[in-house]
């Protein structure tokens, strides 16, 4: 494999994965992710991995776990509805502290929706679409080399917080081609096996137990307190996020993911039209970069944001937590499947805006 | 003096949380002195259910799986570990009700896995409700007059559908109810893990068994219902068995 590559995101995704030391991965059809799974198939052979297609999401899920507790890099992949599914074992990896990769491409929803890109799936993905007490590092790239870069340091992200780690991004992310420059490979003999991993080699006292089951209230709270330090310690080393052309902006956008790039283009159109346009582009949606917008709506010149999105209203209350009233924050979504264009953005812009 | 009997060591020293007259301690036995000949070299997959704290009383590495989730826990633990023992131990409400799918598929794709299935015809931790292999006319707490096959659906025979498939190598169903039954079962159980060893795919052994608690009955009356009633149902025997090399 060249270094230099012309790739569909859904393929870069699945190279930088392997790149980046998966070994094992384990999927479900759906549109639009089939490409992962078919990359996997014909690729993880080739370094000695593993790919196996599950009679169901709820299986896949589960595999990830079983190769996840043994210390092998798994991941899986899905769109929306088949995401909904896995989220029992989403729930059960973050409750067992294991580590694993998960991409959603989103489509529309609700129920069986429909296959175009959309965003409706944020809630889900950053408030915990499983159940109980547990948060995911979420990102939102926005290009198909920042797919690379974030998945082949996913895993170890991934390993260091112990917990499922989302890329969240859209059926157009997974589809467009472009050139990508690609890491190189990991040596997987140099991953040190993490201490707590299954090897089945283990009796007594040093056995190893993977278990998310705690029925003592104080037990079980000790582990809610120890996630949530670790969430805290991610928050504080991990949030990312694009500012552009923020530094005069009297209109802050807000938008992530290809959305984020469409409005980069809408700040052209604005400031070519002399208002002053600026982008807020988180790339880690949890944890969400708040305080960037916060300082953001403390300065003066900053008058209002827009937070773009392909849904009808769900990253607008992150941000309108964030900016705890200081500024108006306007939402432009659209759903369904539409997507806006730079133009759709400028012309609210101008409209609402100012 | 000569030792005559000792404890396995593939047996932790936990006492165990199970009632008393429940099949899950000979079951365990079983399966403990099963693995001794892979000591060191085992993981074991526990389900949802009464035997949801297993993973306390095996003496090997132990994953907890979510509910009927066990057998693709499992393909994953043998995607990573090709060459270790694992045994993965169900109930039925786990194993052939919210998990029919992922022991069928498992089955099918003869995942090189040993299977302990544990049918007590009840769900035993939520406190006595209908199983997918609950009897015609057996009474539980969702069905307090007995199970009406017209209402509930008739009982799940497992073995008999997974012995439709190509991928197990072995395939028995034993019963706890008696010493000859329980040598029976020790042998079956012994015999899946030596395929598995010869790595022959996936084995599994149906091990029918008493619930005294929920069933109302007291521990002998209990083996009675056993033998007089489950094994009308459930009839043992070999559903499949592909041979020694």
């Amino acid at each position: 494999m060249a270094d230099k590559a012309l790739m569909k995101g859904n393929e870069a995704i699945a190279e930088a994965a392997v790149l980046g030391g998966c070994r094992c991965y384990f999927g479900y059809p759906i549109t639009p992710q089939n490409e992962i799974p078919e990359y996997m198939s014909k690729r993880l052979p080739e370094v000695g991995g593993k790919f196996l297609q599950a009679e169901s999401e709820i299986a896949a899920i589960n595999m990830v776990y079983g190769a996840a507790a043994c210390g092998v890099r798994a991941m899986t992949s899905s769109s929306s509805p088949g995401i909904s599914l896995k989220q029992e074992g989403i729930s059960y990896l973050a409750g067992a502290e294991l580590p694993a990769v998960i991409v959603n491409m989103m489509r529309c929803g609700p129920g069986l929706g429909g296959i175009q890109p959309a965003q409706g799936d944020y809630f889900q993905a950053v408030k915990g679409g499983g159940h109980g007490d547990y948060r995911m590092l979420v990102y939102a790239p926005s290009t198909v080399q920042e797919c690379v870069d974030i998945i082949y340091n996913a895993f170890d992200k991934a390993e260091k917080y112990r917990l499922p780690v989302m890329i969240l991004g859209d059926g157009m992310l997974g589809q467009i081609m472009e050139a990508v420059q690609l890491p190189k490979m990991r040596d997987i003999s140099e991953i040190k096996k993490p201490e707590w991993a299954v090897t089945g080699e283990n009796k007594g006292e040093s056995r190893k137990i993977i278990n998310s089951l705690y029925i003592e209230p104080d037990e079980l709270e000790t582990v809610n307190l120890r996630l949530a330090a670790r969430y805290a310690e991610m928050k504080k080393n991990e949030t990312a996020w694009e500012s552009y052309l923020t530094d005069d902006a009297e209109i802050v956008l807000a938008a992530y993911g290809t959305v984020g790039r469409i409005a980069k283009s809408a700040v052209g159109i604005l400031r070519s039209k002399g208002i002053k346009a600026g982008l807020l582009r988180p790339i880690t949606l949890y944890p969400f970069p708040s305080e960037v917008f916060l300082k953001l709506a403390e300065f003066s010149h900053v008058k209002k944001f827009i937070t773009v999105e392909l849904s009808l209203g769900q990253m607008v209350e992150d941000v309108r937590l964030a900016v705890e009233g200081k500024k108006p924050v306007l939402l432009l979504g659209r759903a369904g499947g539409n997507v806006v264009t730079p133009e759709d953005i400028a012309a609210f812009a101008e409209k609402e805006g100012i | 003096m000569a030792i005559v009997f000792k404890k396995t060591d593939m047996l932790t020293d936990n006492p165990t949380h199970y009632c008393p007259g429940c099949g899950h301690g000979i079951a365990h036995r079983l399966l403990a002195e099963a693995t001794e000949p892979y000591s060191g070299n085992v993981v074991g997959i526990a389900p949802v259910g009464c035997a949801v704290f297993a993973y306390n009383y095996f003496n090997c590495d132990m994953i907890e799986a979510a509910h009927g989730r066990a057998p693709a826990v499992a393909t994953g633990v043998r995607a990573a570990l090709p060459d270790k023992t694992v045994f993965v131990y169900q109930g039925d409400g786990d194993l052939a009700s919210i998990g029919l799918g992922e022991i069928v598929h498992a089955a099918a794709r003869g995942i090189n896995i040993t299977v302990i299935f544990i049918n007590n015809a009840i769900y035993g931790m939520t406190g006595g409700q209908m199983a997918p292999t609950t009897l015609a006319g057996q009474k539980a707490t969702t069905c307090q007059g007995g199970r009406t096959p017209a209402e509930a659906g008739n009982p799940i025979k497992v073995c008999e559908m997974l012995a439709t498939l190509d991928g197990p190598s072995f395939i028995a169903r034993c019963a706890l109810d008696s010493v000859k039954n329980v040598r029976a079962a020790a042998a079956a159980i012994k015999k899946a893990f030596s395929y598995q060893a010869q790595n022959k795919g996936f084995s599994f052994v149906e091990l029918l068994s008493s619930c005294p608690t929920n069933w109302h009955l007291n521990p002998v009356e209990a083996l009675k219902f056993v033998s007089e009633k489950m094994t009308k149902t459930f009839p043992l025997g070999i559903f499949k068995d592909i041979g020694e090399n």
